[in-house]
C-alpha cells in the first residue's frame, strides 16, 4: 500500500469507525441509527439553508483553529483563544454600533477592531512569555475568565444595565442580502471569505516569509535559535499576537456576521476550545485546519438536526458526535495499523 | 496534478451530497406522510404547537420544563402525538441555536412555535419576520411582530408573597436572595422578594447575591453555604440551575442536623420535591410563575382562531400567573392567612409592588 493510499485511506476509515460505534450506541439506547444519520446528513447538507448555515459554523472554527496552530507551530499553546474571541466579539461590535461611517471603512474597521483586540489579549500571555518565563497556559486560562466578566461588565454599563448591546449598523454587517437569498434565509455572511484569506495570510507567514521561518526555528528548538542570533521573546511575543488577531477575528465574524450584537454570557462560547481540537486535528497546517473545521462545524450544525428530524434525545447525539471526532483524533493508531498490514502483505 | 485530483475529489463529493441529499429528502417526506396517516385521527393535522428551550434544556426543572408540560398537557387534552402535526421541542446547546431551531419548528410547519426565555427574543424577532405564516409566541420579551404575542409575568407579585412568607418564617431576622444572571426578570424577583419582606418587618436583613449563571450548581451551592453560615435561615433563589445547589446545601446542613433551621423557597415550578430530606423538606413553598398555564391558555386561543398576534399579555397574580405553591404544611395556618391576605390586597390594586429594585430600572 502506498504512502498516499494510506493518506487518504486514514481519516476515511476513522470517520467510518466513529460512525459504527455511534451507531452501535445509538442502538444500544433504542433509537434508529439509519434515521439519525439521515437526519445528521440532512442537517449539513440537506438544503441550501443548512449548507448555509453549516458554512456559518466552520467560519469561526476556521479562525480558532488557525489561532491555536499558528501558535502551536512557534511552540506556544494559546488555551485563551476563547477569551481573544470574547474581548474581540465585543470591539467589533462596539466600532460596529457606536461609529457611522461608510460602508469600505466602517466594515474593515470594525473587522480591524476585533483583531486588534484579540492580539492585545494576546500580546500580555506573550510578553509574560518572553520576559519572565510565565507559562502562557495558565496566563492565558486566566485571561479567558478575565476576558468574560469584562466584556459583561462592559456590556452591562454600555447598555445601562441591560443585558445585550445595541446592534450594529447595517454598514458594518459582513451579512448580505445575496447571501442569504441564495441559501433561503440562512445566517451565512461574508466572513467565510475573511476565514479563508486568513488560511492564506498563516501559510503566507510560516512558509514565505522571514519573519514566519524565525517562527517556527524558534518552535523547533529554542536554545538553537538563539545561537542562529534570533531573538526569542520578540518571536513569542509576535506569535502570541498574530495568533490573538486570528482569535480575535473569530469573534468578529460571530459580531458582525452571525449575531449583529452581543449578549452578557454565563459561560464560554466553546469555539475557543474546541479550536484546540480542529488545530490538532488538521496538523496545526493551514490546510488541515480548514479540513479540521469543516467536520468539526458540519458536525455541530448537522447534530442538531438528529433530535428534529429523527427525536434521538441530544445526549445521545452529543455521544455519536463525540465519537465520530474521538476516531478522527486517532487517526495515527490506524496509520499505524495500515501500515503494519502492508508491510505484512510485502513480506510474503 | 495534485491540485486537479483534490478538484475531482472535490466535486465528486459535491455530487454525492447532493444525490444523497436528494433521496434523503425523499426517505423524510415519506416517512412524514405515514406519520401523518398513522396518526389517524383529524385532529393531528388540525393544530399542532411546538416550543424551543434556552440553554437550561426541557428538564430545568424551571421555566422551560413548565412550558413543556403546558404544551404537553394542551396535546392530551386535544388527542396530539408527540412528533410532527401534534406537538414537539428542541433543546438548544447554545445561543447559536436559537434560529435553526427556531426556523426548523417553522418549517416543519407546526402552527404556533414558543420560544422559552429573554434571551431568544433578536432570534424570535428574525424568524418571525421571515416565516409570516407560522404563529410565535415568546416569553419574558417583548418581540414587535404581527405575527408574535409576548408573554410576560408580574414576578415582583409572586416574590412579594415569596417575601412575606420568609419575613413571617425567618427566626435570626436575616434573610438571603439567590439571583442567577442580573437581567430584567430576575430583578423584577428581586424587588418583590424585598418589598414582601419589608411589608412584614422593614428591620429584617437581606442578602442580595447573584451569582451570574442559571446552570452552576456548585455557585449556587457556594453562595447558600456562605449564607446559612452568617445566619441567614430562609433563601428564595431565582436562579434556575444554580439553584439546585442552594437546596443541596440545605438538604445537606438538615442532614447532618435534623434541627437546623433552614429553608428554601423555589422557584417557577413547585420545587417541593427538591428539598426532601429523609421525612422532612427544606422547601418552605415556591414562586409559581405559571408558564405552564399561559402557554396552554395561548395554545388554546391560537387553535381557536383567536391568537392575539402583536400583543403584550401580562400574567400577574389577578389572572393566576404567578402564585404560592402549596407548602404541605411547612407554613403554619395563620402564616398561610397572612399571605393569602396580601394575596388579595395585590390583586385587588390595593398594594401596588414595584417591578425593579431602586436604581435597577432598566433605561
Amino acid at each position: 500500500m502506498s504512502n498516499r493510499m494510506i493518506n487518504l485511506l486514514v481519516p476515511a476509515i476513522a470517520v467510518i469507525l466513529g460512525l459504527l460505534v455511534g451507531a452501535i450506541v445509538m442502538l444500544v439506547s433504542g433509537y434508529d441509527p439509519v434515521a439519525g444519520y439521515i437526519a445528521l446528513w440532512q442537517g449539513i447538507f440537506g438544503d441550501s439553508y443548512a449548507i448555509g448555515e453549516t458554512i456559518r459554523q466552520i467560519t469561526p472554527y476556521i479562525l480558532a483553529g488557525l489561532a491555536v496552530a499558528f501558535a502551536f507551530r512557534t511552540g506556544l499553546f494559546n488555551i485563551g483563544v476563547e477569551g481573544q474571541l470574547i474581548v474581540g466579539w465585543f470591539a467589533a461590535v462596539y466600532v460596529g454600533a457606536a461609529f457611522d461611517l461608510p460602508k469600505v471603512i466602517h466594515l474593515p474597521l470594525s473587522i480591524l477592531a476585533g483583531a486588534a483586540a484579540g492580539a492585545l489579549w494576546a500580546f500580555l500571555p506573550g510578553l509574560l512569555k518572553a520576559k519572565m518565563k510565565i507559562h502562557e497556559v495558565i496566563v492565558t486560562i486566566m485571561m479567558n475568565y478575565i476576558a468574560l466578566h469584562v466584556v459583561n461588565a462592559l456590556i452591562k454599563t454600555w447598555s445601562g444595565g441591560g443585558d445585550k448591546t445595541d446592534r450594529i449598523l447595517e454598514s458594518a454587517s459582513l451579512r448580505s442580502e445575496f447571501l442569504s437569498s441564495l441559501t433561503d434565509y440562512s445566517r451565512l455572511h461574508y466572513g467565510i471569505l475573511v476565514a479563508l484569506l486568513m488560511v492564506v495570510v498563516m501559510w503566507f507567514i510560516l512558509e514565505k516569509t522571514t519573519t514566519g521561518f524565525e517562527l517556527k526555528a524558534v518552535g523547533f528548538n529554542e536554545h538553537a535559535s538563539e545561537y542562529a542570533g534570533m531573538k526569542i521573546g520578540k518571536n513569542i511575543i509576535l506569535s502570541m499576537v498574530i495568533s490573538g488577531a486570528f482569535a480575535g477575528l473569530a469573534g468578529a465574524m460571530e459580531g458582525l456576521g452571525t449575531f449583529g450584537n452581543m449578549y452578557t454570557r454565563g459561560g464560554f462560547t466553546g469555539i475557543g476550545f474546541d479550536g484546540i481540537a480542529v488545530a490538532l486535528l488538521g496538523a496545526n497546517t493551514p490546510l488541515g485546519v480548514i479540513f479540521g473545521a469543516v467536520l468539526f462545524g458540519s458536525l455541530k450544525y448537522g447534530a442538531l438536526n438528529m433530535p428534529n428530524a429523527a427525536q434521538i434525545p441530544e445526549e445521545v447525539v452529543q455521544i455519536v458526535i463525540a465519537l465520530v471526532i474521538f476516531f478522527v483524533a486517532c487517526g495515527y493508531a490506524i496509520r499505524l495499523f495500515l501500515t503494519k498490514i502492508s508491510k505484512k502483505k510485502e513480506a510474503k | 496534478m495534485a491540485k486537479r485530483k483534490f478538484g475531482l475529489a472535490l466535486s465528486v463529493l459535491l455530487a454525492a451530497g447532493t444525490l444523497l441529499g436528494a433521496c434523503g429528502s425523499d426517505n423524510g417526506e415519506e416517512a412524514q406522510n405515514e406519520g401523518n396517516n398513522s396518526g389517524g385521527g383529524e385532529s393531528a393535522s388540525e393544530f399542532s404547537v411546538a416550543m424551543v428551550t434556552d440553554v437550561g434544556g426541557v428538564d430545568d426543572k424551571s421555566f422551560n420544563q413548565a412550558a413543556w408540560k403546558g404544551i404537553q398537557e394542551f396535546g392530551e387534552d386535544n388527542g396530539l402525538e408527540k412528533g410532527d402535526g401534534g406537538f414537539d421541542y428542541l433543546q438548544s446547546a447554545g445561543e447559536e441555536d436559537y434560529i435553526p431551531n427556531l426556523n426548523a419548528l417553522a418549517r416543519r410547519d407546526f402552527n404556533l412555535v414558543f420560544g422559552v426565555g429573554f434571551m431568544m427574543q433578536d432570534a424570535l424577532d428574525e424568524i418571525a419576520s421571515q416565516q409570516k405564516d407560522t404563529q410565535f409566541a415568546i416569553i419574558d420579551a417583548v418581540v414587535e411582530q404581527p405575527n408574535t404575542v409576548s408573554l410576560l409575568f408580574k414576578e415582583h407579585e409572586g416574590s412579594f408573597l415569596a417575601g412575606v412568607a420568609a419575613a413571617l418564617t425567618t427566626e435570626s431576622k436575616k434573610v438571603g436572595f439567590v439571583g442567577g444572571m442580573e437581567n430584567e426578570v430576575i430583578h423584577r424577583f428581586e424587588s418583590g422578594f424585598v418589598q414582601g419582606v419589608e411589608a412584614v418587618d422593614p428591620s429584617i436583613e437581606i442578602d442580595i447575591q447573584y451569582t451570574g449563571a442559571f446552570d452552576k450548581a456548585e455557585l449556587g451551592k457556594t453562595t447558600a453555604n456562605r449564607m446559612y453560615s452568617s445566619g441567614v435561615d430562609v433563601i428564595f433563589h431565582a436562579a434556575g440551575g444554580t439553584g439546585n445547589g442552594v437546596f443541596s446545601e440545605a438538604k445537606e446542613r438538615k442532614s447532618n442536623d435534623p434541627d437546623a433551621n433552614v429553608w428554601v423557597i423555589g422557584v417557577d415550578s413547585d420545587q417541593y420535591d427538591e428539598g426532601a430530606v429523609g421525612d422532612t423538606n427544606v422547601t418552605l413553598t415556591s414562586m409559581l410563575k405559571r408558564v405552564d398555564v399561559a402557554v396552554k391558555d395561548i395554545s388554546e386561543k391560537a387553535k381557536n382562531g383567536e391568537f392575539p398576534g402583536g400583543e403584550v399579555i401580562t400574567y400577574g397574580i389577578a389572572d393566576e400567573g404567578v402564585a404560592l405553591a402549596d407548602s404541605r404544611g411547612n407554613i403554619p395556618e395563620d402564616v398561610v392567612a397572612q399571605i393569602e391576605e396580601y394575596q388579595e390586597k395585590i390583586a385587588s390594586g390595593e398594594i401596588e409592588v414595584k417591578e425593579y429594585p431602586e436604581g435597577k430600572e432598566p433605561k
